[in-house]
């Protein structure tokens, strides 16, 4: 925790340090641009026998859609690629996400699911906690290379082959979605129920 | 409720009913309506940025930035991948803003492509001397905006040959096409010069049918098919871009694929 408190230049324990905080939040400014938009533009051509309603989605038609949806990219991917960089030379990702020990994993789901899960210690991750995380970090590579996929079918074909062609690319890129959506929903009602978890990306501590 | 037989998200009867029903109502505000509902956006950002002129301007912005992005991803020597016989989607389906009996009828005999612009000859060609150009062939994947994805038999003349045989300015920035049906678009020099950028007189070796875009249509696997014009009657080589029936509606102008 050293580092993290150095760079805050605080001696008090610093959960979260301000790029996180600040990546956090624009991540969920533009995850939240991304599916909104993303919903409306499956609605064009969907893959599934349902439409997503217009009144969640963003943009109303799909050319706004798509306009939203290639502009909140640069949002997600410029402010990824800065908080994955910073999570890897900062050390962070290795002493927060690893390492994962499948045992501990499953005893843990165990403990979370009879509400026995203890959030004392907010610095520490606890093993359901890691492989969230690190999990939605893999499934972010996911979307955005299924993505690159389904925008430049010829300039990147190459990533198009590796998910098996262009029409199940866009079934990896909306699993990827949906996979997100899960994740916030479990995520944001763990923060409901742990309040001081959300206290803490908000001012760090 | 939707049928799905032929392409994933795709009922050709449909197809065309989607696309309409897609089309933006001039009397609104097209991108920005029903999207202030998203109040998740709102409360992160304290404000309400969605339902905005300078939102709408600040998205077409970065929409022209990705442009010239997709113009410099644009590699000239990168082929579409192509496809076998097998992989034909059948039948095509047929794509436009308007049924497939309203689309335009053209008479072979009195047909004549006008060319005007910056070439040394802007004599308009008949379809038969079209027809004696050098023929090429293509079965490429024709990706729509919408999402889904159909391939298809394409044979006609490079566009690239035609263009060095007319003496167009291959150092102009555009190709503006002019249709019969009143659909007008804008395309970049090197998607016009790209190996398989093809005028395109027939489609699966038999004369192009009228609702795949008779007598001659556009065809550039390199971009979405909103791009591709059917039809087609003049063309112009320009510096001026003159945008397209799509793009002014608000989908994106380079579209690459």
């Amino acid at each position: 925790m050293t580092a993290e408190t150095v760079s805050l230049g605080s001696s008090e324990t610093v959960i979260h340090p301000a790029w996180v905080r600040i990546c956090h939040w624009i991540n969920a400014l533009a995850i939240l641009m991304m599916i909104g938009s993303g919903w409306q533009i499956y609605d064009a051509s969907p893959l599934f026998g349902f439409t997503f309603p217009r009144s969640i989605a963003l943009g109303n038609w799909l050319g706004g859609a798509l306009l939203w949806h290639f502009a909140a990219m640069w949002l997600l991917v410029v402010n990824g690629i800065v908080y994955v960089t910073l999570g890897f030379l900062t050390g962070r990702f290795r002493r927060k996400l690893l390492p994962i020990y499948p045992r501990q994993v499953f005893a843990d789901l165990k403990a979370a699911l009879t509400f026995k899960l203890a959030h004392d210690d907010l610095t520490h991750y606890n093993a359901v906690q890691k492989v969230l995380y690190a999990g939605i970090l893999l499934t972010g590579v996911v979307i955005v290379a299924s993505g690159l996929s389904i925008w430049k079918p010829v300039q990147f074909q190459e990533i198009t082959a590796f998910f098996g062609g262009y029409d199940t690319a866009r079934y990896v890129h909306f699993a990827a979605m949906a996979a997100i959506v899960v994740f916030l929903v479990v995520h944001v009602t763990l923060a409901a129920i742990v309040p001081k978890s959300l206290r803490a990306m908000i001012v760090g501590r | 409720m939707r049928q799905r037989k032929i392409i994933p998200g795709v009922d050709p009867k449909l197809a065309i009913k989607d696309a309409a029903k897609l089309m933006p109502d001039p009397m609104r505000r097209g991108f920005l309506r029903g999207a202030a509902s998203l109040g998740a956006l709102a409360f992160l950002t304290g404000c309400n940025i969605i339902d905005s002129d300078s939102t709408e301007n600040a998205l077409k912005v970065v929409s022209r930035f990705n442009d010239r992005v997709q113009a410099f991803l644009f590699n000239p020597h990168k082929l579409a991948p192509t496809y076998s016989e097998a992989d034909l989607t059948r039948p095509f389906p047929f794509n436009a803003y308007y049924n497939e009996d309203e689309a335009p009828v053209v008479d072979p005999a009195s047909y004549k492509l006008e060319i005007s612009g910056l070439v040394d000859s802007k004599k308009p060609w008949t379809l038969d001397e079209l027809h004696k150009l050098p023929e090429v062939s293509q079965i490429t994947r024709h990706v729509c905006v919408e999402g889904w994805s159909a391939i298809g038999s394409w044979q006609g003349a490079r566009l690239s040959d035609f263009l060095q045989r007319i003496g167009a300015d291959t150092k102009a920035k555009y190709i503006w096409f002019k249709c019969a049906e009143g659909y007008t678009n804008t395309i970049d020099m090197p998607t016009a010069l790209h190996p398989q950028t093809q005028m395109t007189f027939k489609y699966d070796h038999k004369i192009l049918p009228r609702a795949y875009g008779f007598p001659m249509k556009i065809r550039m696997p390199t971009k979405l098919g909103f791009k591709q014009p059917k039809y087609v009657v003049a063309m112009e080589v320009t510096n001026t871009d003159r945008g397209g029936y799509w793009e002014n509606q608000g989908y994106n102008w380079f579209s690459g694929l």
